[in-house]
């Protein structure tokens, strides 16, 4: 099983609902988000180009995080889900730095905190919360083990590109273009 | 031309718009473990050659600083920590890939080596001096006779803390300034440098002064030609890794590097230890003070750098 997720930038309009869901399916706190919009845009006018990415945790193949972290907070999960152990974080940042992306920040409780894929849905047969809102269904959430999954297909049959695979993370949100 | 922003809107403190998560504990963390690591190298070299009584400073009255500065060290890095109350789990843990967690495992070694160390000196400068337990004192006479064997395992854990404190920046692949092999030599030749100037501070002994004035006169052009090997990887690297030197070649850490760390710290202090050991007549405490704080200033702005550059994708 290896968990992923395939994020369609031309259906994508930028509406944020996916960060709203998450803040509130995950109870984060106010000012934080595990997930954001990115919007990137190329060229000067009249010849613009323009890019929207729903950003998170790209639970990365070969993580920074779990790897720099000093006492195993930073774990992986079934599915590859990269996870933070709250009652064995002791915030000293190593993963905040690690990470390219700049997924992790740290909770007002102390504890580093960032996206878990809604991994208490997932266990439960769900889609993420980010997922099931978005409403041009741009998102694509399962296994890419699975040969029948939606996301294998669709990752089939597009183009797409992964943020930063120079920095060697193998990260595991792919980018329709 | 290429512009971000965030859509949805994200100002998460420390984070946005560039990463600031760690403050000043922890360069000061680095130059304080530079600072002992480098001290009980010199003390343990110097013992291993039998040089005890030509270099007392050196062998026996700077270690007295080394223990407080690890201390001091491990509570800045306790400072650090967002979620203080489990701190100890750093010591429940071994994992070896974590810069952080054999560093936190090399300080639990160093500090009652250091310890040990100066304890067996200290009847030396307070004679008066009583372990009063009978145990405390087989264990001072075992140690006071066990010197070398104790200088050997200390003159290794010194060099490993000394490159250590590069190391747990130059593991972070996403921030391009630290990711280069070179930091860790770097900060350990630093941290030995920042050693030998409180030695020199300490010492009133004309010989052991030059001697550790020479040394650190090589350190320093080892450093120097370190810093300009660091450029140059930077330089010749990947567009992010060109970016982030842009930031001491140009751009806003220029200025501060250049005048603070490689003028003053480095270069000017060289020069007077230089006319020093030539025989002119200049008080030690001048070089040996701007090598102190040119190594803490180094470690401020590496640090600070290093957090604001990053991958572009």
């Amino acid at each position: 099983m290896r968990y992923a997720m395939a994020i369609d930038t031309r259906k994508c309009v930028g509406c944020s609902d996916c960060v709203v869901a998450c803040q509130t399916e995950n109870d984060v706190p106010n000012g934080f988000c595990r997930d954001w919009v990115k919007e990137v845009v190329d060229g000067t006018y009249p010849n613009v180009s323009i890019e929207l990415r729903s950003e998170r945790c790209n639970h990365c193949a070969n993580s920074p995080c779990v790897r720099c972290c000093p006492t195993g907070a930073s774990h992986f999960e079934d599915g590859g889900i990269v996870l933070v152990e709250h009652n064995k974080c002791i915030g000293c940042g190593a993963c905040i730095e690690s990470c390219p992306y700049e997924a992790r920040y740290s909770h007002p409780d102390g504890y580093v905190d960032k996206c878990t894929f809604c991994i208490h849905r997932v266990r439960q047969g769900n889609d993420p919360a980010c997922v099931c809102v978005c409403p041009t269904r741009c998102m694509y959430f399962g296994d890419l083990e699975d040969p029948n999954s939606k996301l294998v297909n669709v990752l089939k049959n597009r183009k797409f590109k992964s943020l930063a695979p120079e920095a060697g993370t193998k990260p595991q949100i792919f980018y329709l273009l | 031309m290429k512009e971000e922003l965030f859509a949805s809107g994200r100002n998460i403190p420390n984070i946005d718009p560039s990463l600031n998560i760690w403050h000043w504990q922890i360069p000061s963390y680095l130059f304080l473990g530079g600072l002992a690591a480098g001290i009980l190298f010199f003390a343990g070299v110097f013992t291993i050659l039998g040089k005890e009584e030509q270099m007392p400073a050196t062998v026996k009255k700077a270690p007295f600083l080394a223990p407080i500065a690890l201390i001091l060290g491990l509570f800045l890095l306790f400072l650090d920590l967002k979620h203080k109350l489990w701190f100890w789990q750093l010591y429940t843990t071994i994992r070896l890939e974590s810069p952080m967690g054999w560093g936190a495992w090399v300080l639990m070694i160093m500090t009652p080596i250091s310890l040990i160390w100066s304890a067996s000196y200290l009847r030396d400068f307070f004679p008066s001096w009583d372990w009063k337990i009978k145990l405390l004192k087989t264990f001072e006479a075992w140690v006071i006779k066990n010197r070398v064997l104790i200088a050997w395992p200390m003159v290794i854990y010194s060099v490993i803390l000394g490159i250590y404190t590069g190391i747990l920046l130059s593991a972070f692949n996403a921030r391009p300034l630290w990711n280069t092999s070179i930091l860790g030599p770097l900060f350990l030749v630093s941290g030995m440098s920042t050693g030998a100037a409180v030695i020199l501070l300490m010492s009133n002994n004309h010989q052991e002064k030059r001697i550790i004035g020479g040394i650190d006169i090589l350190l320093i052009v080892i450093e120097l030609f370190f810093i300009t090997h660091l450029f140059m990887g930077d330089k010749a690297g990947s567009e992010a890794q060109i970016n982030a030197v842009n930031l001491f070649l140009g751009g806003s850490f220029t200025a501060p590097f250049f005048a603070f760390v490689v003028i003053l710290g480095l270069i000017f202090p060289a020069l007077l230890e230089i006319m020093e050991l030539r025989g002119y007549k200049i008080p030690i405490v001048v070089p040996a003070v701007l090598i102190l704080l040119g190594g803490l200033i180094f470690r401020f702005l590496i640090v600070e750098a290093g957090q604001i550059t990053k991958y572009l994708y």
